[in-house]
C-alpha cells in the first residue's frame, strides 16, 4: 500500500496529496479538541457536568436553566475564540516557517505579531470608539508595514534567513518600546482595556470576537489550503522553485499576505499568544512529516488544541487567579525552541 | 560573519596625541551635558540658579532642591549607569568577537528583574538595596545561561544564536516575571516603578552603596584593556602569542557582572548603551581596547544623558522613562549592524 493518499478531482483544478496517516491523524486531533472543549466548557467557578455541556451545545433541555446563559453567552465563545485563534497562528507559522525555510521563523519571532499588537493598541488608545470588527484590519495593516519593512531591510543582495530573523527581532523591540510608550501615558481606561488584551488571553472573549475573526479565517485558510503545494515547491529553495516552473515571487506574495492575515486577525482577536505559530508546525511536522498539504491541516488543529488546553491550564493552576493562555504557551514554547535550536546542531 | 576587530584594523595606528586630545573633548562634551541634564526639566530653573544650588546651596530656595534631590541624583545616575553599561558591552564585544554582544541581547536586565521580583515575592524583600544584590545575581545568572545556550546551538556562539537565545530566554523569564506579578498585587506595587527602567527618583543612598562596585568593574576593565585587545584578534591568536585566555574570560565577565548589576540595580533594565557606544567608539579609535575603553565610559554616559534630556522633553511635562525610549534610538541601530555585518 502506498505511503500517499491522492485526491483529485476532473472538474476543479486542484488536487491534494496527503500521508495516509493524516485521515486518521485530523480525526483524532479533531476528538482531543472536542473533548477539550467539552472540559473547557465544563470547568468554572460555577461547574457544569460534561454531558450537560453537550446537551446545553446542541440546544436539548438541561436540568438547569442557568446553563444555557452560562455555556452559550459566557463559556462557549470564549473557547471558540481560543480555537480559532490557535489554528490561524498555526497556519500562519507554518507558511512562514515554510516559506523562509527556516524552522525559526515564526510571526511571534519575525515581527509580525509585535507589529499587529502596535497596531492594534494604538487603536484601541488613540480612537477608543472604533468598533471592535475594525481591529482586525488595523492588526493586519499594522503586521504587514512592519513586515514588509523588515524584508526590505533584510534584502541585501538577495534576502537571508538568519538576517530576516534578526532584523525582525530588531523590529519586535521598538514596536514593543513605541506600545509600552502609548499604554505608560495613554488614557488609563483604555489602557487597562488594552493591557488586558496584550497579554494574550482569550478572557471575556464573545461572540463579537468570533465574528470578527470568522471571515478572515473563511477567506485565507482555503487561498492556502489549494497553495500548499506551491508551499512544498517554495520549501526546495528558489532555485528550484524556478526549475520546476512556479511563478516564485507571486505565490510566495500572495502565501506571505495570507501568513500576515491569519497571524494578525488572531493578534487582533486575543493579543500575542507567544510561541502558538512556532511550536505547532512543529509538532505536526513530527506527526505527518513535511509534506504541506496535511501539514497545514494538522499543524491547525495542533495549534487550536494549544491554545484550548493553554487556556484551561491557565483558568485552573492558580484558580481562582487568572493566567493569561500567553503566558502558559510561552512557558511551553520558549524552553522548546531553545532545545530545538540545540538539536539543531546536530545536522 | 566577519569580525567585527579584525575589519579596521587600519585604524590601528592612529597617534596617542589625538586620542589623548580626543578624550579631553569627550571629557568636556560630558560636563556640558551633565550641566544640560541638571539644568533641563519639567520646571525652568536658570543656569545661574543651577550654578548656585550646586556650590552655593540655599535650603529655603525651592528650585535649588528640586536641583538636589531630584536632577543631579539623577543625572549622576544616567552618568554611571551609561557608562557602565558602554564598558560592559565593549569587554563583552572584545572577549567574544561578536558584534551583538551586550547586557540587553544576553537578557542580563530581564533577568535582574525576575530576580528581584522573585526576591519580593519569596522573602518579601522591599529594600532596594537588597534589589541591588538580586539584580547583580540574576543578571549575571541569566546572561551565562544565555551565552551557555547560545554556545551549545548550531556553530557556536554566532551573532544569530546569541540572539535567539537571548530573546527566547527574556521572553521566558519575562513570562514567569508577569505570571508573578499576575499572581501576587502586592509584589507588583512595589516592584511596578522600579521595573520601567527609569532614572527619576533614583535614591542617592543607593548609589552610594553600588558605587563601590562600580569602580572595581571599571578599572577591572581598565587593566583589561591590552589582554581584551589581544583576545579580540581570535582565541588562537591569542593562546599563540601567550595568552592565558580563560583567565582574561573569567576576569572581563566579573568586571561585567560588577558594572552590569550594579548599574541595574540602580536605574532598572536600560537596554541598547551597551551594544551601540563600542561600536561608534571602534569606529572612531580604532581597535585599541585601552582606548575603546576610556572613549566607551564617556561617549555612554554622553549618550545616555542626552537620551534622559530628550525623555524628560519631548512630551513635556510627561516625563518618559529612559528606558522606554533607548529602544527607539537602539533598535535602528541593531538593524543597521545586522544588515551590514551578517553577510550569510
Amino acid at each position: 500500500m502506498s505511503t500517499w493518499l491522492v485526491i483529485r478531482s476532473a472538474q476543479v483544478p486542484v488536487s491534494f496529496r496527503l500521508n495516509r496517516r493524516v485521515p486518521s491523524l485530523l480525526m483524532i486531533l479533531g476528538i482531543l479538541i472536542l473533548a477539550m472543549m467539552i472540559a473547557s466548557i465544563g470547568y468554572g467557578e460555577y461547574p457544569i457536568p460534561p454531558l450537560d455541556v453537550v446537551k446545553t451545545l446542541l440546544g436539548l433541555e438541561t436540568s438547569n436553566a442557568d446553563y444555557a446563559f452560562i455555556v452559550n453567552t459566557l463559556r462557549f465563545p470564549r473557547v471558540l475564540v481560543a480555537l480559532l485563534v490557535g489554528m490561524a497562528l498555526a497556519i500562519a507559522g507554518t507558511i512562514t516557517q515554510g516559506i523562509l525555510r527556516n524552522p525559526l521563523a515564526a510571526p511571534g519571532i519575525i515581527g509580525i505579531n509585535a507589529g499587529a499588537a502596535l497596531a492594534a493598541v494604538t487603536l484601541i488608545i488613540v480612537f477608543p470608539n472604533v468598533p471592535i470588527s475594525l481591529l482586525p484590519l488595523a492588526a493586519f495593516a499594522g503586521g504587514f508595514t512592519i513586515f514588509t519593512l523588515i524584508y526590505l531591510s533584510a534584502w541585501n543582495g538577495g534576502s537571508s534567513p538568519i538576517r530576516l530573523v534578526l532584523i525582525g527581532i530588531g523590529f519586535s523591540l521598538m514596536t514593543a518600546a513605541i506600545t509600552n510608550i502609548l499604554t505608560t501615558f495613554g488614557n488609563i481606561n483604555s489602557v487597562s482595556q488594552a493591557l488586558v488584551w496584550l497579554a494574550g488571553s482569550v478572557y471575556g472573549r464573545s461572540w463579537d470576537e468570533v465574528n470578527a475573526l470568522l471571515p478572515w479565517l473563511f477567506v485565507f485558510v482555503p487561498i492556502v489550503l489549494i497553495m500548499a503545494r506551491d508551499l512544498n515547491v517554495l520549501n526546495l529553495g528558489d532555485e528550484i522553485a524556478r526549475g520546476v516552473g512556479t511563478a516564485l515571487e507571486w505565490r510566495r506574495g500572495i502565501l506571505l499576505v495570507s501568513s500576515v492575515a491569519l497571524a494578525g486577525a488572531s493578534v487582533a482577536t486575543a493579543g500575542t499568544i507567544g510561541f502558538v505559530g512556532f511550536i505547532a508546525p512543529h509538532i505536526a511536522r513530527r506527526l505527518v512529516g513535511p509534506s504541506h498539504e496535511g501539514l497545514l491541516l494538522t499543524s491547525a488543529l495542533t495549534g487550536g488544541l494549544l491554545v484550548i488546553t493553554a487556556d484551561l491550564i491557565g483558568r485552573s493552576l492558580f484558580a481562582p487567579i487568572e493566567l493569561p493562555c500567553g503566558l502558559i504557551t510561552s512557558a511551553i514554547g520558549a524552553p522548546y525552541f531553545l532545545y530545538l535550536m540545540i538539536q539543531q546542531r546536530k545536522y | 560573519m566577519v569580525s567585527s576587530a579584525s575589519q579596521r584594523n587600519f585604524r590601528f595606528g592612529r597617534s596617542p596625541s589625538i586620542l589623548f586630545a580626543g578624550l579631553g573633548i569627550g571629557a568636556g562634551i560630558l560636563v556640558l551635558c551633565l550641566f544640560a541634564s541638571i539644568g533641563l526639566g519639567a520646571a525652568d530653573i536658570t543656569p545661574r540658579e543651577v550654578w548656585d544650588a550646586l556650590f552655593a546651596f540655599d535650603e529655603s530656595s525651592t528650585n535649588h532642591l528640586i536641583i538636589r534631590t531630584v536632577r543631579l541624583p539623577r543625572s549622576i545616575i544616567a552618568l554611571l549607569v551609561g557608562a557602565a553599561m558602554a564598558i560592559a558591552g565593549a569587554i563583552m564585544q572584545g572577549l567574544t568577537s561578536n558584534p551583538l554582544a551586550s547586557p540587553g541581547i544576553l537578557g542580563v536586565s530581564t533577568g535582574a528583574a525576575f530576580a528581584v521580583v522573585l526576591s519580593t515575592f519569596i522573602f518579601g524583600v522591599s529594600s532596594l538595596s537588597v534589589y541591588a544584590w538580586f539584580a547583580l545575581a540574576g543578571g549575571a545568572i541569566t546572561a551565562g545561561l544565555v551565552y551557555l545556550f547560545a554556545s551549545l546551538g548550531p556553530g557556536g556562539v554566532t551573532p544569530l544564536n546569541l540572539t535567539l537565545a537571548g530573546t527566547v530566554f527574556s521572553t521566558l523569564i519575562g513570562t514567569l516575571t508577569s505570571g508573578i506579578l499576575i499572581l501576587n498585587q502586592q509584589t507588583l506595587e512595589q516592584v511596578r516603578f522600579w521595573l520601567a527602567g527609569s532614572l527619576a527618583g533614583g535614591d542617592i543612598d543607593l548609589v552610594r552603596q553600588v558605587i563601590p562596585y562600580l569602580i572595581v568593574g571599571f578599572f577591572l576593565a581598565l587593566a583589561l584593556g591590552r589582554h581584551v585587545t589581544t583576545l579580540s584578534l581570535g582565541e588562537t591568536v591569542a593562546k599563540g602569542l601567550g595568552q592565558n585566555t580563560a583567565w582574561i574570560k573569567v576576569l572581563g565577565a566579573m568586571s561585567v557582572v560588577l558594572l552590569v548589576g550594579g548599574s541595574v540595580s540602580i536605574a532598572g533594565p536600560i537596554g541598547f548603551v551597551g551594544l551601540i557606544v563600542p561600536h561608534f567608539v571602534r569606529f572612531l579609535v580604532g581597535v585599541d581596547y585601552r582606548w575603546i575603553l576610556p572613549y566607551a565610559a564617556i561617549l555612554g554616559a554622553v549618550i545616555l544623558l542626552i537620551a534622559d534630556i530628550g525623555a524628560r522633553l519631548i512630551l513635556r511635562p510627561i516625563e518618559l522613562p529612559v528606558g522606554l525610549v533607548m529602544p527607539l534610538l537602539g533598535a535602528p541601530f541593531f538593524i543597521y549592524l545586522i544588515r551590514t555585518r551578517i553577510r550569510r
